[in-house]
């Protein structure tokens, strides 16, 4: 059974704990640049809106990518990026409509989602559970039952 | 370094130059950052007796050593500069994500000198830093600004600004960052307009670094852990906001009502944390690594006073609201909208023009003193024009921007005035709370909460419940609670993190962050230093033992009813003892042996 990483841009407050977490477990360093989630703020409306890599299928990144750097690993159905394979050519950074592969030239390396090999430390970091790691067909189940519960008014 | 980044960046706005220097890491262990770091440049490059809008005094934007990391709630930085409202040294902090991003771009300090010769501001991406023109951007409000700078420059800048207020010099403008983040007290802002420069705007992609990544990972999760399970800094301030203070204050006696003259609001929950989140939130906000999120995203609806922003806080729904009787919570978030998009202090408007409505009712002015506003007591309307007049200093607004003291003084009245060192104070009648008004006395930047908040024992019971009656013990509370806030302060911390972090906690974490062995006691002397620095500081700009006072009002009238009913401050009691245990002469000097022992002589 796979796991999804789950937003809730309603719970999120914009502290970018998520962001921190991330670059720390990853690049030992507060680099929120480096981070592979990023959180996008709206200062006027007070919205913010966490973003990363959501494993598509198919995958853009994966499509493009001539050495077969990205690819799918299919016991766990979550893309990852092999740094050996990679030839930083940076078509997969130009593929991702949602702009979630990043290349930094800092480390020559691109930046993604990897879920932390199923525990992901950003989730562990919200304080706010506006990011939530969860089996795949179970992922929508709060929502879907804070709407279903309101058939108790109904009858 | 660890935790410092290890330079300071200083622009002389006059000879418009740019220069870096390197962070001096026995300074840097001494004085921890922030707030301490930048009194101690003040103190080495500034003649207190400057003009404090003159191109003489310096303005000081100084993130802490924690900034930037995931401590919890400790991404702040300090304005640092002589106050034009005090005369003192003025050190205001916020939040928001400015004080991380210009560590991110590489710098612990920025020291901006002079004066530019029209309309600038500064945009600083990493290492490269231009002065650049801000004619066209000069006069908009705070998020026009915010906006405009944006598209001129990178649409994830994070930028501090002045509004209108500040380019206007009023005396209690703000330096506002990410349009809702303040800089708040003592006027920093008008230091900021008197400079000319209209803005900071930073984009950083550099890191900050911990000397024991493991070690501190510990220390904050410890820290997280223990503000999270805090009621109020795990739960309360989440769901109500600092406003949830309105109805607990309310029934101690000790929510200042008509300019001081009464400690009991009746219809004040109209205005409290419940009443606002019930009625105007929209969802809670946080500051950059903050796991408390009391930042309340808002709106009104009511066409008559329709916004949107955020807030108001406890102390700016209680400045705009009981203390001018008004319960209008609709007026009073409308009010801290304007505050905030014209950069004002609300806490200083507000009381301001609690005063001029005091001096209206007792007929020291007039109509003709307002401009034809009838300035009574519970006028919401009033209220809302005054603050709009304060920040553009049109008609009567020009008076009020001056601050209260200078206000009624004018009129021969300063007695109306609710300040210490000529500071509004909060939103805690010291009759009420004794140990806060020591506190309001003593603090190094006048009427002020956040320096040494012995609400916390004296009302809230955190950690400790004590009688808020009493003045036995309250001067080593109220040094205890300076000491320990100097030093956070100038960690990047929030103070409000101490709603469930202690001191430990804080030292354990700047320790395995910066490399530099803090223990408690260490870190808690640092913050002596500061305060005693601080206290040098003010006394060489003419300040003296005699200006650590309150209003008459408080020391001789007794609060007329509620919980405190019949009570006066007794500061007389609590000051000696306060100026012995902090090792000061009877005058309230400190003595060299004191200096010498903190490393001031």
């Amino acid at each position: 059974m796979a796991s999804v990483l789950m937003i809730h841009p309603n719970k999120c407050t914009g502290c970018r704990s998520c962001e921190l977490a991330c670059a720390f477990v990853k690049e030992g360093q507060f680099r929120p640049r480096a981070s592979r989630v990023h959180v996008f703020t709206w200062d006027r409306e007070g919205i913010s809106v966490p973003m990363m890599c959501q494993h598509c299928d198919p995958a853009p990144c994966v499509s493009v990518c001539t050495p077969g750097a990205m690819s799918r690993n299919k016991a766990s159905g979550l893309v990852e990026w092999d740094a050996k394979r990679c030839i930083r050519c940076r078509m997969c950074v130009q593929a991702c409509p949602f702009g979630n592969a990043v290349y930094d030239a800092l480390s020559n390396g691109i930046f993604k989602c990897d879920t932390c090999g199923g525990s992901p430390e950003c989730v562990a970091f919200c304080p706010n559970k506006a990011l939530e790691f969860s089996e795949d067909t179970l992922s929508t189940r709060s929502r879907k039952r804070a709407f279903a519960a309101k058939f108790k008014e109904a009858f | 370094m660890y935790g410092w980044i290890g330079t300071i960046l200083r622009v002389n706005l006059t000879n418009r130059t740019v220069s870096k220097e390197p962070l001096e890491p026995g300074l840097a262990k001494q004085y921890i950052g922030a707030r301490g770091l930048g009194t101690k440049i003040m103190h080495d490059e500034v003649d207190p007796r400057v003009d404090p809008l003159g191109p003489e005094n310096k303005l000081i934007f100084a993130p802490g050593p924690l900034t930037g990391t995931f401590a919890p709630s400790g991404g702040r930085y300090n304005v640092i500069t002589k106050g034009p409202l005090t005369g003192t040294i003025a050190a205001s902090n916020s939040g928001g994500a400015f004080g991380p991003e210009l560590k991110y771009a590489g710098y612990d300090m920025l020291i901006l000198e002079g004066k530019a010769s029209s309309p600038v501001y500064l945009y600083i991406r990493d290492d490269k830093v231009e002065i650049r023109d801000a004619g066209k951007i000069w006069g908009k409000e705070v998020p026009d600004t915010t906006d405009l700078i944006r598209a001129e420059t990178d649409e994830d800048a994070k930028v501090a600004c002045i509004g209108p207020a500040g380019e206007r010099l009023v005396l209690f403008a703000c330096v506002m960052n990410e349009m809702h983040r303040a800089a708040g007290r003592s006027g920093v802002g008008a230091v900021m307009g008197s400079k000319n420069l209209k803005a900071v705007a930073v984009v950083g992609g550099g890191a900050v670094k911990a000397a024991d990544p493991a070690g501190f990972k510990a220390a904050v999760l410890t820290a997280r852990e223990k503000i999270l399970a805090h009621p109020v800094g795990g739960q309360g301030l989440k769901a109500y906001g600092t406003d949830v203070l309105i109805n607990i204050m309310n029934q101690t006696g000790g929510l200042p009502t008509r300019n001081f003259r009464e400690g009991y609001f009746p219809t004040a929950d109209k205005v409290g944390g419940e009443s606002l989140t019930a009625n105007l939130l929209l969802r809670p906000k946080g500051c950059f690594s903050c796991v408390i999120s009391c930042g309340r995203v808002t709106e009104v609806k009511n066409p008559k006073y329709q916004g949107a922003g955020e807030g108001p806080e406890y102390e700016s729904a209680w400045a705009l609201g009981p203390d001018c009787a008004i319960d209008d919570l609709e007026a009073i978030t409308k009010a801290n909208y304007l505050c905030n998009e014209l950069g004002l202090d609300p806490i200083t408007m507000g009381s301001t023009i609690a005063c001029a409505m005091d001096l209206y009712e007792s007929g020291v002015i007039s109509l003709k003193d307002t401009g034809g506003v009838p300035l009574t007591f519970g006028n919401a309307d009033a209220m809302v024009e005054m603050v709009r007049k304060t920040g553009m200093r049109e008609g009567f607004g020009d008076k009020l921007a001056l601050g209260s003291y200078r206000l009624a003084e004018s009129y021969g009245h300063p007695e109306y005035s609710m300040t210490a060192k000529k500071q509004e104070m909060p939103a805690y009648d010291p009759r009420a709370v004794q140990g806060i008004g020591l506190q309001y006395a003593t603090s190094n930047r006048g009427g002020c909460h956040v320096r040494g908040y012995t609400v916390a024992v004296e009302v809230l019971g955190n950690p400790v419940k004590l009688d808020n009656l009493t003045t036995e013990g309250k001067a080593q509370v109220a040094i205890s609670f300076q000491n320990l806030t100097a030093a956070l302060d100038s960690t990047g911390a929030c103070l409000f993190a101490t709603f469930g972090m202690g001191a430990d906690e804080l030292a354990q974490m700047v320790s395995t962050l910066t490399g530099v062995a803090y223990p408690t006691e260490e870190l808690i002397k640092a913050g002596e230093r500061i305060w005693n620095l601080e206290r040098l500081w003010n006394m060489k700009a003419g300040l003296s033992g005699k200006d650590d006072t309150l209003p008459e009002r408080l020391l001789k009238e007794p609060l007329p009813g509620g919980g405190a009913k019949g009570h006066v401050s007794r500061l007389g009691e609590m000051l000696p003892e306060y100026y012995q245990l902090r090792g000061w002469d009877k005058h309230g000097v400190p003595t060299e042996k004191k200096l010498k022992e903190l490393a001031l002589a």
